[in-house]
């Protein structure tokens, strides 16, 4: 078991860093001081009860918060390598979110097209030349595992599509503009089993070239894709470690008393 | 299992009941309109012919027609469909899409809705003192259209931010993430999505419009007229021409008035058919509303 974790941290290269952010709902404090790298080409997994705030976290990395009234953020996530902090007042949000793509908890492809759900990312950066946009719809659809089953029916309705096929497509779809970080809010909670499975498979190949930062209420599922696990609780980060150690051997009695399933 | 039969059919009854109380209540509804409508239909019929939509008002009723009220109807609905309807839509997408959740918002969220509850002869006051006399735009189809978009314009507004309001808040969430601006995500999600109930708002908006009388007559409208306003498409350059905008008018229901003002019983048959035509306009309006709002929501599902 030693082994490879030696191996992992060798190479372990910080994509992002939060750094003791606070975040605020109006005068409540959703998140407390959190602190912790997300390494690049691996997948990190946030873990812990409803109400633990590691959606609100997730959600901060794209300035999602932004989007509604009286939310406040304290302290800094730092995105690499060019080291700046995505939450100063001087960084507009909409760069961000070209940066760092998201994955909803329920699939929320567009009521548009198939081929204009994946080129809308493109759209939206003025990319106009017809060739491009079918070139980089292509391999988004390939690279998202769906392009099988979608090549004949691309100007079809997206929601015509099954449930899991309607997530890949929105994974295509994030992976469409080459983000650095993608955030998976809950990906698979709206799925059955092996729409679920294929998801996991797909997270697992995707890692290869993209960061990824997953909420999952599913522990099975952190401890399946994931290389890194963060425990959460009542908007504090209580344990941050290796996946592998951190379900085996947690430091913490808290970490291990909800992942035995004493709690929570 | 007796004591439950009879129990059952005790609480059915009250069942039983309310169908009944629910049927009486719309068959008074409905049957007073069908009664309306057939009274008038029949009353009318005689006169509906070919003559009747292409002869001017005439004083022997038999040659009267409504010619240059079904064409100023026509054009006021025009124009007020090309005022209301930015202003309109454009209200709504700011209110709901741009404008900060304060109490300033509140009080002009409300003040639209009780603007929609303002009799419409006081819009016509204002038309007269505003429109009339303050910009000197006369008594024309250009007023008259002016003065009815502000009648509807809370119908378009209340409309598009009811419209706005149903988009899934995950539709918004998932444009912004990928970078969009708010201008992006409106043109491309919150405009398109919410354009059937938009469309049926302002069509219903329409068929109140086409009915005003109180309004048109306040700021002047003529009750007899026999000449039609400059055609907008011409022959020689520039083709187009917007005189027709400043044309003296009336409309529909004025000339139902001025005809059943009248003493002679072979007027009020002419104001019946009148009254027919008005009325299959405004269902023809409301049917469109149906079948677009059809057409346009088939490709939106979430």
């Amino acid at each position: 078991m030693s082994a490879p974790e030696t191996h992992m941290s060798e190479m372990l290269v910080t994509k992002a860093e939060s750094r003791k952010l606070s975040f605020y709902y109006g005068d409540f404090r959703a998140l407390k001081d959190i602190t912790m790298p997300v390494h690049e080409r691996k997948v990190t997994a946030l873990i812990g009860p409803s109400g633990c705030g590691k959606s609100t976290f997730l959600r901060c990395f794209n300035r999602m918060h932004d989007l509604y009234p009286g939310n406040r953020y304290e302290g800094e996530i730092v995105l690499q390598p060019d080291n700046t902090n995505l939450l100063a007042s001087g960084v507009d949000p909409i760069e961000v979110r070209m940066r760092i793509g998201m994955v909803f908890q329920k699939p929320n492809p567009f009521p548009k097209t198939v081929f204009e759900n994946v080129a809308y990312g493109l759209r939206v950066r003025g990319e106009g030349s017809r060739r491009r946009l079918e070139e980089k719809v292509e391999t988004a659809l390939q690279d998202a595992a769906l392009w099988n089953e979608v090549k004949d029916r691309l100007h079809q309705p997206a929601y015509n599509l099954s449930g899991g096929q309607q997530q890949r497509l929105c994974i295509a779809r994030a992976l469409a503009t080459d983000p650095e970080l993608l955030l998976f809010d809950e990906p698979t909670s709206a799925l059955d089993p092996i729409a679920t499975a294929s998801i996991e498979e797909l997270m697992h190949d995707l890692k290869e070239r993209v960061t990824i930062l997953i909420v999952t209420h599913n522990m099975q599922q952190a401890a399946r894709v994931s290389d890194f696990t963060a425990y959460m609780y009542l908007g504090d980060l209580i344990e941050f470690g290796v996946t592998d150690e951190l379900f085996i051997k947690p430091k913490m009695k808290q970490t291990e008393d909800y992942i035995t399933g004493r709690f929570g | 299992m007796k004591d439950f039969k009879a129990q059952i059919r005790k609480r059915k009854r009250w069942d039983a009941i309310f169908a009944l109380c629910g049927l009486v209540a719309l068959m008074i509804g409905v049957l007073t309109f069908v009664a309306l409508f057939l009274d008038m239909a029949i009353d009318g019929a005689g006169r509906l012919s070919w003559e009747f939509f292409t002869n001017f008002p005439s004083r022997r009723p038999g040659q009267a027609g409504i010619l240059s009220a079904w064409v100023g109807s026509t054009l006021v609905m025009l124009t007020t469909a090309f005022f209301a309807v930015p202003l309109g839509v454009a209200t709504g997408v700011y209110l709901e899409e741009y404008a900060a959740k304060n109490w300033i918002t509140d009080v002009i969220e409300i003040n639209i809705t009780n603007l929609a509850g303002v009799p419409s002869i006081v819009y016509g006051l204002l038309a007269l003192g505003l429109f009339v006399y303050q910009f000197g735009l006369g008594q024309s189809i250009l007023t008259a259209g002016l003065t009815l978009a502000l009648l509807i314009l809370p119908v378009v507004i209340v409309a598009t931010r009811e419209a706005i309001r149903s988009i899934p808040q995950a539709i918004r969430e998932g444009s912004y993430a990928l970078g969009a601006t708010q201008w992006q995500t409106v043109r491309y999600h919150i405009l398109p999505y919410s354009s059937a109930g938009i469309l049926t708002g302002v069509i219903i908006g329409m068929a109140r419009a086409i009915g005003e009388t109180a309004p048109i007559i306040t700021i002047g409208a003529l009750t007899f007229i026999a000449f039609l306003p400059p055609a907008p498409v011409q022959a020689e350059p520039p083709f187009l021409s917007f005189d027709w905008l400043m044309s003296p008018f009336t409309v529909m229901p004025i000339q139902m008035f001025n005809w059943t003002s009248r003493p002679e019983a072979a007027f009020h048959a002419n104001a019946a058919a009148a009254g027919f035509v008005l009325v299959i306009m405004t269902l023809a309006m409301n049917g469109l509303a149906i079948w677009l709002r059809y057409r346009l929501r088939r490709n939106i599902k979430w």
